[in-house]
Parts: structure tokens; sequence; C-alpha cells
């Protein structure tokens, strides 16, 4: 690997945002390094979906600075959202859309040339051929994931962004879904950030784990560092015994404060 | 920079693409679904056919109409114009809240300028297709054809169309700050700017302290406008220049205002949040 393709794809220095009084995220710092996975991690209003949110430029800090691939995500997020793309079951696509009708609106919108053809692999990939035609709306959560990651990877991100990809899916569903991302990164090769709170899918996909509290980085390291060093068997008892030191989790949902 | 690389960097500023990949989005809709079709013509048919017999029943009873029999009709007609196009751009924007789309559409390289302009196309192809058949049965119900008007209804048609869009990007910015609670703003606000724009009657007819109020309206000068044509056989070139003017300033403030929400909506993480 040269110098420069190990170079951090994504910094986070001293990132804050604060909804008014309260702070989502405080003074966190990171960075990850290409062909990657790294694991946000933490109880409801932890802060992931927030830190996932400034990292796609969705949402401004209040301090602080994130580059990806070299470029202040702030000032110049249209010249790395091309490379990026998101998936999470709490976003949806046009329902009255068909999953080909939707496919092909993002198509453009990421600018793919040879369209047809970019749909046809990604369906027999992502096995959604059969329900092409229809309805977005009309689709079980299974689907609907699979759909949302077609439209996630119709662009070949070299950084992919995934919030809870596995929620509410059953546990065969759940299964395919791991396993497709697990060889769709080591086909190409791509840097993967999700937020998660299954933690024997982060221990499986993820190479690097960073455990939030009250807007804060906690804990970070591999599973297995993590799991010897707070002397457990697996990453949730980890997660657990973080979660329950005193002033852990109090459940903060910065959501509603968000609205 | 090069030509090529001032063409790239002009690309990654705008792209006609993205614009166009929103409007086939909303065209998907209309394709699959002959009810709205059917009802952006149905509302102004029926409102068209309404005033039309009014009409009918007035001419025997006022000289004022009877002067220019389509006045009323030509009136109903454009005050539709000016509806639809203010619903086209609120519409097809709300669409993206309640389908929670916003935030899929934000995380792609598309650019909030480029999701106006898109907005304001759209606008176009919804009124065209509202109020083209009522256009069109206006003359075998009443005798009028409402295409006399000659060129200066292609001036009142654009600029109430762009007085459409202002009101439309404005209501727009208000439900991407607070939500589908601001939903409602889609009617009032433009019902707000009916009764003073002159629709029917003279601005002459409003209360003196209320006249200042109706011309600072584009809408205003185009009904005058459109009496003048009907009634006087004259295009009033000033009432169409003032139209114009005001038109700009208000389609300049509504967009600034619709990127500020914007950018509201980005520090308060509700790009993300907005829908059902």
């Amino acid at each position: 690997m040269t110098e420069a393709s190990a170079s951090p794809v994504v910094i986070v220095d001293n990132l804050t945002k604060r909804f008014g009084e309260v702070g989502a995220v405080e003074r966190i710092s990171f960075e990850v390094l290409p062909l990657s996975t790294t694991a946000l991690v933490g109880g409801n209003g932890a802060g992931k979906t927030t830190t996932l949110s400034i990292l796609l430029g969705l949402l401004l800090p209040t301090s602080g600075t994130v580059t990806v691939f070299g470029e202040n995500i702030f000032r110049h997020r249209h010249r790395v959202l091309g490379r990026m793309n998101f998936s999470s079951p709490y976003v949806d696509l046009p329902r009255r859309l068909s999953v080909a009708e939707n496919l092909t609106v993002y198509a453009h919108l990421y600018g793919l040339d040879r369209i047809p053809e970019r749909l046809r692999t990604l369906a027999r990939d992502l096995e959604i051929t059969a329900f092409l035609n229809r309805p977005t709306g009309e689709l079980s959560a299974g689907q609907k994931t699979r759909v949302a990651l077609a439209k996630a990877l119709l662009n070949e991100p070299r950084l992919l962004l995934l919030d809870e990809p596995t929620a509410s899916l059953d546990p065969d569903t759940g299964d395919w879904v791991r396993s497709y991302l697990e060889n769709w990164r080591r086909r190409t090769g791509a840097t993967i950030i999700l937020a998660s709170h299954n933690m024997a899918e982060v221990e499986r996909l993820c190479d690097h784990i960073l455990i939030m509290r009250d807007g804060r980085i906690v804990e970070r390291g591999t599973a297995a560092e993590l799991i010897g060093r707070h002397g457990k068997s697996n990453l949730e008892d980890v997660f657990l015994s973080i979660a329950r030191e005193p002033g852990g989790v109090a459940g903060k949902d910065f959501s509603a404060v968000a609205q | 920079m090069s030509g090529a690389s001032d063409i790239i960097a002009a690309r990654e500023m705008f792209s006609w693409r993205r614009v166009a990949a929103l409007l086939l989005r909303h065209l998907y809709v209309l394709r699959r679904s002959w009810p709205r079709l059917l009802e952006l013509a149905y509302w102004p048919t029926m409102q068209m056919m309404l005033w039309g017999f009014i009409t009918t029943f007035f001419l025997d009873h006022s000289t004022w109409v009877a002067q220019a029999s389509a006045v009323l009709i030509s009136a109903v007609l454009l005050w539709d114009v000016l509806f639809r196009s203010n619903l086209g751009v609120a519409l097809s924007f709300i669409e993206e809240i309640w389908s929670r789309n916003l935030g899929q559409l934000f995380v792609s390289p598309l650019r909030p300028c480029e999701l106006v302009s898109s907005l304001l196309i759209m606008s176009f192809i919804r009124t065209t297709i509202s109020v083209t058949p009522a256009a069109f049965l206006a003359l075998p119900f009443f005798d009028v054809w409402v295409f006399q008007l000659g060129p200066p209804l292609i001036a009142f048609f654009a600029n109430l169309l762009i007085m459409g869009w202002s009101v439309g990007l404005i209501v727009s910015a208000m439900v991407l700050r607070y939500g589908l609670g601001a939903e409602s703003l889609c009617w009032l606000g433009i019902f707000l700017v009916g009764p003073i724009s002159g629709i029917y009657y003279p601005i002459a007819t409003l209360p003196g302290w209320l006249r200042p109020v109706a011309w600072a309206l584009p809408s205003a000068h185009v009904f005058e406008g459109m009496r003048g044509v009907l009634f006087e056989q004259v295009f009033r070139v000033d009432l169409f220049a003032a139209a114009v003017a005001l038109n700009l300033v208000y389609l300049a403030l509504s967009w600034a205002f619709f990127l500020f929400m914007f950018h509201t909506a980005r520090e308060k993480g509700l790009l993300l949040q907005q829908g059902e």
C-alpha cells in the first residue's frame, strides 16, 4: 500500500454538536483508515446518528472539523459526496415509485453511465430482480433493506456509511445482509463506517470500534482489544459494562431536541 | 484555468442532469397515477364552468361585463395559473417530505439550487397540464377563446407563474423549517393575496389604504393589464414592466429565503428527520 492510499479517508477533529444547551456530540476525534470497517457503537442518544449526519454534511457542527478524502466536508461536500453513499432504515425512498424508477432517479443524481446495465448487475447481486417493478412502499422490511443497499451501492462508493443496517430484520435476512457487506467490502476495497446496536454484527464486520456515551467516545480499539481490556467474553458484555458505569447512558434522545 | 477545467467546475456548481433526475422522479409519480393527472385538470375546469355560467347570467344584467364577456373566464384561468404554480412548487417539495426522501437526496451530490430549479420546472409542467384543458373547453361551452388575448397572454402567464414560484418557495422553506405542520400554508398563502390582486375587479375598488399593498403584488399589475387588453384592446407596457420588476425581486428574495432555511435545517438536523 502506498503512503498516499494509507492516509485516512476520514479525519474527525474535536467535533462538537450542541442543540441549544444540550450537547449531542462533545469534542470527539477519530480517523478512519482506507479498507477498514469502523463501528460507532452506543446506546440511544449516544451521538452515533448525529456523528454520521455530520460526516455526510447533512448536519452542521457547532465546532470542529471533518475531512473526507482530504476535503473539508462542510465547505466542499459536493466534491466528495459522489464518492460516498449512505443507507439507513430510517430514511425512505419515494414509496409510490417502483424500485427500478427509484434506482434510475438516483443513478442520474450520481451521474452514472450505462444505467440499465448497472441496475441489472446490482439487482442480480442483491437479489431484488423479482420486485424491480413493484412500488417501493409495498416491499417487506427485508426487501426494503436490500433496495436501500442497492441505492447506496449504485455509485460504487469508496466510503459507505450505514446506520443500523440490519435493524428490524429477521435473523436470516440480517445474516444475509452482513455476509453481503463483508463480501462487497473485500471485493471493492471500500471503507465502511457503521452505527449499530447489534454487538454480534459489530464483532463480525468491524475491525475498529468506537464506543460512544453521552456524545463522547469513551472506548476505542478492535473487538479483541476491548474484550481483553474489560475482561469480558464478548463485545455485548463490554458494551453493557460501559453503559452501566455510573453516569452512563442516560437515555438521552437528541432526535427530540433536534426537532 | 483551462477550458476543460472551467466546464468541470461549472458542472460541479450546477448539473442539469441532476435537475432532470428530480423531474423524472415527479413525472414517474404523475405517469403512474391517472387520478392525479385528472385532478390537476379537474379543478381549473370546474372553476371555469362555474364562472362561465355566472358570466352568462351577468351578460344580460351588467353592461360592464357585457363589454368584455371573456373577462371573468380569463380572470379565472389566470388566477388558476397563479394558484397552480404555487401548488406545483410546494406540493412537489412536500412530496419529498411525505416520502422521507430529503435525507437520501442530500447525501447525493444534489445541490439546493438544483432542487429549487427542478421544483420550478415541475411547477411549469403541472400548471400547464392544469389550465390547458379548461382554456380549450371555454370555447365550446361559452364561446370564449382565451387565446384571443394574443401575445399578452404569454406575458400574463409568465408573470403569474413566476409569482406562484415565489409563494411556493416561501411555503416550501417554511415546511422545511417547521415540518408538515406548516403544510396548510400551501393554500393559505396564495388565498391571502387573492382578494388584493384585483382578479375580478379593478384595484380602484379596494379601499385607498389597501391599494399600495395591492400594487406591490405582480398579480395586481397582471389582472389590471388583462382588463386593459379585454376592455380597451391596449397592452399596458408599464403594468407589464412593473410586474416583471416585482417578480424578479420576489423570486430572488424567496430563493434566498429557501436557501437560508435549508442552511437552518442543516444546523438543526432537520434533513434526516422531516416526514410523516
